[in-house]
């Protein structure tokens, strides 16, 4: 029985694994609005163009930051110049590394993989470990005892969800898993989402990442200068803001153990700037329900599905005016969630919140 | 017997470049059509988590699960990466008078 001062067990292996299991939570079916089979095979399609200007600007602006920095490092000049390039390497990298590790933002395979590869290193996630993560937060959306990815467990520590912003603590774990997968070694967790067959490839990249992390240390004791670090590695930590505050929309506050992404899911109305860095992923609930939508379409599905959807967000703000309250309310109460509106009539799918 | 072909659908059931469901005693399988008005079958579930991939999406020769993403070239059933690691089973399929015939094993 849940009460208001219950920690739940968010672990892979614990008794709410079970839990799960046993209330038909895991690998269930999942609510899908309807849209018709043509108008989705149209959204589907896959695109090179805008993924290929969208990221030869994304680079030309961490080089153009970057460079700024270097050339007034010393000054106070290079406190905006980190600024940008920190957000840009430590925050907009999040999304690049999301939709390419779905493979839907390029049309071209590889340019997908390539680009995953290099938005991994610069979010500070193991690229085989993490799309093995992504895929179960995909299968048990917010299923507590199944999802790695939820990001505010119930009751949340106000103190934890600050820290996010600085990619702390997660970061530091992060760096400790890259050790242990240097040593070769996994936990029993990684063993339940990560395949056998992918397993060596994860030891690999860790060390990977390990001889870059080496080589910038040895750059900065060579060079006597801390700008090496604050250009590769920091700051996937400094400038991990910009993620925290457009990724807690997507689920904080919401229900869980639900089958229904409208419930659990946010999308969220946000400008032209914001929708490019963030890859129009505050389309959220469009996209857990279609997965195969690349991101520049989201918002035409967004169109297609409005019907069967709760209302969308207005704005950041609009939705911070609910996540905040709802987190103080979960600290004191781990039973509160908020309970999205369905449009009159529509069927909710399974599962008990 | 008719050497295990059983009929499955009309061939103008499949869209061009695209995929549908058939079941069959207890079983399911994925049907395509290629943009050349090319068929073939496949088991009907990924092999990664079991979901049907005649609700995924045809481009070519390459079936993606709607759920993960997970590529199979469905004229050979090999799975093209992760999360897809299980190679699938394909059948035989042929046309006769505008039916689309498998033979299961």
């Amino acid at each position: 029985m849940t009460t208001p001062n219950t920690k739940r067990d968010y672990s892979l292996i614990g008794p709410e694994t079970k839990r799960a299991h046993e209330r038909g939570l895991v690998s269930a079916q999942w609510h899908e609005s309807p849209i018709p089979r043509p108008r989705l095979k149209e959204l589907m399609r896959r695109k090179d163009g805008p993924a290929i200007r969208h990221t030869l600007l994304w680079f030309a602006l961490i080089i153009g930051s970057g460079v700024t920095a270097a050339l007034t490092w010393g000054t106070w000049w290079c406190v905006p110049a980190l600024f940008v390039y920190g957000t840009l390497y430590g925050s907009t990298s999040d999304s690049r590394w999301h939709e390419c590790g779905h493979r839907t933002a390029f049309k071209t395979v590889w340019m997908n993989d390539v680009v995953y590869y290099i938005a991994s290193f610069m979010v500070l996630r193991e690229a085989t470990a993490w799309r093995w993560n992504h895929t179960r937060h995909h299968t048990d959306t917010l299923i507590v005892g199944r999802d790695l990815e939820i990001a505010v467990p119930r009751p949340p520590s106000l103190f934890m969800v600050c820290s996010k912003f600085f990619a702390l603590p997660s970061g530091l774990r992060e760096l400790a898993k890259i050790i242990r997968h240097c040593l070769g070694r996994l936990n029993a967790v990684e063993k339940d989402y990560i395949p056998e067959s992918e397993q060596r490839r994860v030891f690999i990249e860790a060390r990977v990442y390990a001889a870059i992390y080496a080589a910038t240390i040895a750059c900065a004791v060579a060079t006597r200068s801390f700008l090496p670090l604050m250009l590769v590695g920091l700051p996937s930590f400094y400038g991990a803001w910009l993620v925290v505050l457009f990724g807690l929309t997507q689920h904080a506050g919401l229900a869980e153990d639900v089958l229904d992404h409208r419930l659990n899911c946010r999308t969220v109305y946000m400008n032209p700037i914001s929708r490019y860095l963030y890859w129009n992923m505050n389309y959220h609930v469009e996209h857990h329900m279609f997965p195969l939508v690349p991101y520049h379409a989201l918002p035409a599905l967004h169109e297609a599905l409005k019907a069967d959807m709760p209302p969308a967000y207005r704005s950041l703000w609009d939705a911070y005016r609910e996540i905040i309250p709802a987190l103080l309310r979960q600290a004191k109460d781990s039973t509160y969630y908020v309970k999205r509106p369905l449009p009159a009539g529509a069927a909710v799918q399974g599962g008990v919140a | 017997m008719n050497g295990g072909w059983i009929p499955a659908c009309k061939a103008d059931d499949v869209g061009a470049e695209d995929v549908i469901r058939f079941d069959h005693a207890g079983r399911t399988f994925a049907i395509y059509r290629t943009a050349d008005d090319k068929y073939y079958a496949t088991d009907g579930l990924c092999t990664h988590e079991k979901v049907h991939l005649a609700r995924g999406f045809v481009t070519d020769s390459i079936i993606e699960c709607p759920k993960h993403n997970g590529r199979f070239d469905f004229t050979t059933g090999e799975a093209k990466g992760a999360p897809a690691c299980v190679n699938l089973k394909t059948y035989p399929v042929k046309i006769e008078s505008g039916q689309v015939f498998l033979q299961l094993d």
